[in-house]
């Protein structure tokens, strides 16, 4: 870290000038050859191999100067980040370089997942990131086409940056800014890849948007880099990620989300990340709800080695509504920190947070939430749900709720936290009607992850559910 | 003599194990004999804590209960032998045809009623059962039993009435068709219409190739479903044995002179 903040120190504005010597060639001639490690220079290869405006090449320039200043967060399990070594990642991989994995290299605990859950092989090795992107082009034909027809824009970040600069220099970053977080700040600064979407006013996008609809879709990225912007009354619904294990070799994964709900908008964004227990899984997600809008994240997280994450909506509009349901497992060697920040600050405005938590075979899950109702969000209501499900004496759960009330007048706040084990009795009465020991723990687990599964789309639960079973048998390594 | 019989219980002692580690374990069951004949309708009855719900729970199998001595013998169907069961999981004990209803069914949050019935059905069978087949088994026995299809679209017993929680119980026992049903008090908390409801359930299921264990305390459920034999006990040991003309002994000179006359004995 130090020594990156030398580098720093050089003088900014030649590296401006520079920047037209490399900006815009022709990128065979100036092949990229990735390194580990972050500096100026890594930064403006990434823009120049992305041929980039001037001004995000000026916005990252200026996220890499914060990140390198800013200490680590004090809010999360701060301590297990002493040990992501910075000086030790890639920063940037092009899609040609990540194709080069051999599904040798792919560990056989995650294959034997993907068969057990009978994921195609194609699939599979998008998964297992043997192949960058998924060839879905034909079956989701016929869906871009009907999203022009609605004019609603969905393309992944870097197009966007080329076919729609005026929305992005309106919205870019305006929700999270670099500044707001170390992680927030390196992602600024080296992001690539993540999906862009705009909705038109008063439209109405009856199917959930995914990835894999956009033309070209990159597997999910390291620093990916997200923004939603439902127009006035509009209503989406996107979901990232998948329930499958997703193998990857680097060990950070940063992303940046950014939500807007405009007037009266509507936006659900639904997330599950199951990565490969080697990655540090640290995310910024934020939304902000104008008047009467609503804005629901269903945030689910099974993988990765550490999670930190905190969906968190800023319910700025008189009458906004805000809703964070998650789920966390947490399995060996593995913490789940997670909950929400939702923040109060216009009348009438009411919240929702549900998290739910299992922890087996020695993991720890937290759930970790903020509260905020400022001075004049008078009637404005909160309720927050956390449950636990301990599935032996060797895991752990906490609970870290915060609740800051500036404002008295009509505001009622309810928080309730339950931390339970696996009830013998109701294993006893399953196992009374014939069922093993083991499918009715999955169903007793399957039962208390239902508020969570049944906001999910069919094909989303009922994978999940099945891993869950898996996770139980102990099947999965 | 054991042609005819289904289940035998011989000297069967059982005590209570609470998985706190400095708690010692309480004996409940004192050298049970017991048989349970084959098409036959078996009542035990006996006080508070005579051991009822323990025996019930230790048949099929709960791991709070430890057996020390004697053994649990139940005619396997592919054998034609009784067997022992002590070994086996409730689960396994489920699949060779024993039932228990409970007597305080519990609540399984987001657990759908169909869902459940639809495992259970597939694991007893051991085989899958076709989505419409199921559906119109369910339907058939819950018209049968005068039960509201909505229950089966809500979470398992979570919110039901403690009426509607024993009708689940015997609906369960109907899709399941066990050999032997072990039922504990599936009498109580029961007002007059819904133990009507659930007698007739039960009678509906009485025939020569099905046993009834009943665990009651009281005559009423008696008076509805005639029991072939009738067994008294107390302090974990059955102290009398009859044909139903004990039911009536019983609600005129109470537990009390049973209990006297064994002890004197």
């Amino acid at each position: 870290m130090e020594s990156l903040a030398k580098d720093k120190d050089k003088d900014k504005a030649s590296f401006e000038k520079e920047d037209y010597k490399y900006g815009f060639h022709d990128p065979d001639k100036s092949v990229y050859k990735s390194e580990k490690g972050l500096s100026e220079e890594v930064v403006r290869n990434i823009s120049k191999m992305k041929n980039e405006p001037q001004w995000m090449l000026d916005f990252r320039l200026k996220s890499l100067a914060i990140f390198q200043k800013k200490p680590m967060p004090n809010w999360g399990d701060v301590e297990s980040l002493d040990d992501l070594k910075f000086d030790d990642i890639y920063y940037f991989v092009k899609s040609s370089e990540k194709q080069e994995r051999d599904w040798d290299d792919v560990p056989e605990d995650i294959k034997n997942t993907f068969e057990k859950l009978g994921i195609p092989e194609a699939e599979q090795k998008f998964l297992g990131g043997v192949t960058a992107q998924y060839e879905s082009e034909v079956v989701y034909h016929s869906i871009r086409e009907d999203l022009e027809k609605l004019g609603v824009l969905f393309t992944d970040m870097d197009t966007a940056l080329k076919l729609h600069p005026e929305i992005l220099q309106k919205y870019f970053s305006t929700i999270i800014p670099p500044n707001d977080n170390k992680f927030a700040a390196l992602n600024s600064a080296v992001w690539s890849g993540g999906s862009f979407i705009y909705v038109p006013p008063d439209t109405d996008v009856a199917i959930p948007l995914q990835a894999y609809f956009r033309i070209n879709t990159e597997n999910m990225g390291q620093f990916e880099r997200t923004l939603i912007i439902a127009d006035k009354n509009s209503k989406v619904h996107y979901i990232e990620g998948c329930t499958a294990p997703t193998y990857t070799s680097d060990s950070l994964h940063s992303a940046v989300v950014e939500l807007i709900a405009l007037e009266g908008a509507t936006i659900r964004y639904s997330t599950i990340q199951n990565w490969s227990t080697n990655v540090y899984n640290l995310v910024t997600k934020r939304a902000v709800a104008e008047k009467n809008a609503r804005v629901e994240w269903v945030d689910g997280n099974i993988g990765s080695k550490l999670t930190m994450k905190y969906p968190a909506i800023y319910l700025n509009g008189e009458g906004a509504h805000g809703e964070v349901l998650s789920i966390a497992y947490a399995g060996k060697n593995q913490h789940q920190d997670a909950g929400s920040k939702i923040v109060h600050s216009a009348p009438n405005t009411t919240s929702n947070i549900l998290s739910k938590s299992l922890s087996k075979d020695g993991g720890h899950s937290s759930y970790r939430g903020l509260v905020k109702v400022h001075a004049g969000a008078h009637g404005s209501r909160t309720n927050v749900q956390c449950d636990a499900l301990m599935l032996d004496d060797k895991s752990r759960s906490d609970t870290y709720p915060y609740m800051e009330i500036e404002e008295e007048n009509g505001v009622k706040v309810h928080h309730e936290a339950t931390v339970s084990k696996v009830d013998d009795d109701m294993l006893f009465y399953l196992m009374s009607r014939g069922i093993s020991e083991d499918e009715a723990k999955s169903m007793v687990i399957n039962g208390f992850l239902e508020p969570f599964t049944k906001e999910l789309p069919m094909e989303y639960a009922v994978e999940l559910n099945r891993l869950i079973q898996l996770e139980m048998e102990g099947a999965i390594g | 003599m054991s042609e005819n019989i289904l289940l035998e219980i011989t000297n069967l002692h059982a005590e209570y194990v609470n998985n706190q580690e400095d708690n010692e374990a309480i004996k409940i069951l004192n050298g049970i004999n017991l048989q349970i004949e084959e098409g036959k309708t078996h009542a035990i009855m006996g006080p508070n804590g005579s051991g009822k719900s323990t025996l019930s729970a230790v048949l099929m199998g709960h791991p709070s209960y430890k057996v020390t001595e004697g053994d649990i013998r139940f005619r396997n169907t592919k054998s034609g032998q009784l067997e022992s069961v002590l070994d086996l999981e409730p689960h396994e004990r489920a699949r060779l045809g024993m039932f228990l209803s409970f007597q305080s069914p519990v609540s399984i949050p987001g657990l759908p009623v169909s869902l459940f019935l639809r495992n259970s059905l597939k694991n007893i069978r051991g085989e899958e059962i076709a989505v419409r087949d199921f559906r119109k088994e369910l339907k058939e026995n819950l018209s049968a039993l005068e039960m509201n299809p909505d229950l089966t679209k809500r979470y398992l017993n979570e919110g039901f009435s403690g009426g509607e929680k024993k009708r689940m119980e015997i609906l369960q026992l109907s899709l399941i068709q066990p050999k032997l049903a072990i039922l504990d008090e599936i009498d109580s908390g029961l007002d007059i219409d819904a133990l009507r409801q659930v007698s007739s359930g039960i009678n509906r299921l009485v025939d020569a190739n099905r046993s009834f264990v009943l665990i009651t305390h009281y005559k009423r459920l008696l008076e509805y479903v005639k029991p072939d034999k009738v067994h008294i006990l107390s302090k974990g040991r059955i102290i009398k044995e009859g044909g139903d003309e004990l039911v009536e002994t019983l609600e005129k000179e109470g537990y009390e002179a049973f209990v006297k006359a064994a002890e004197v004995a």
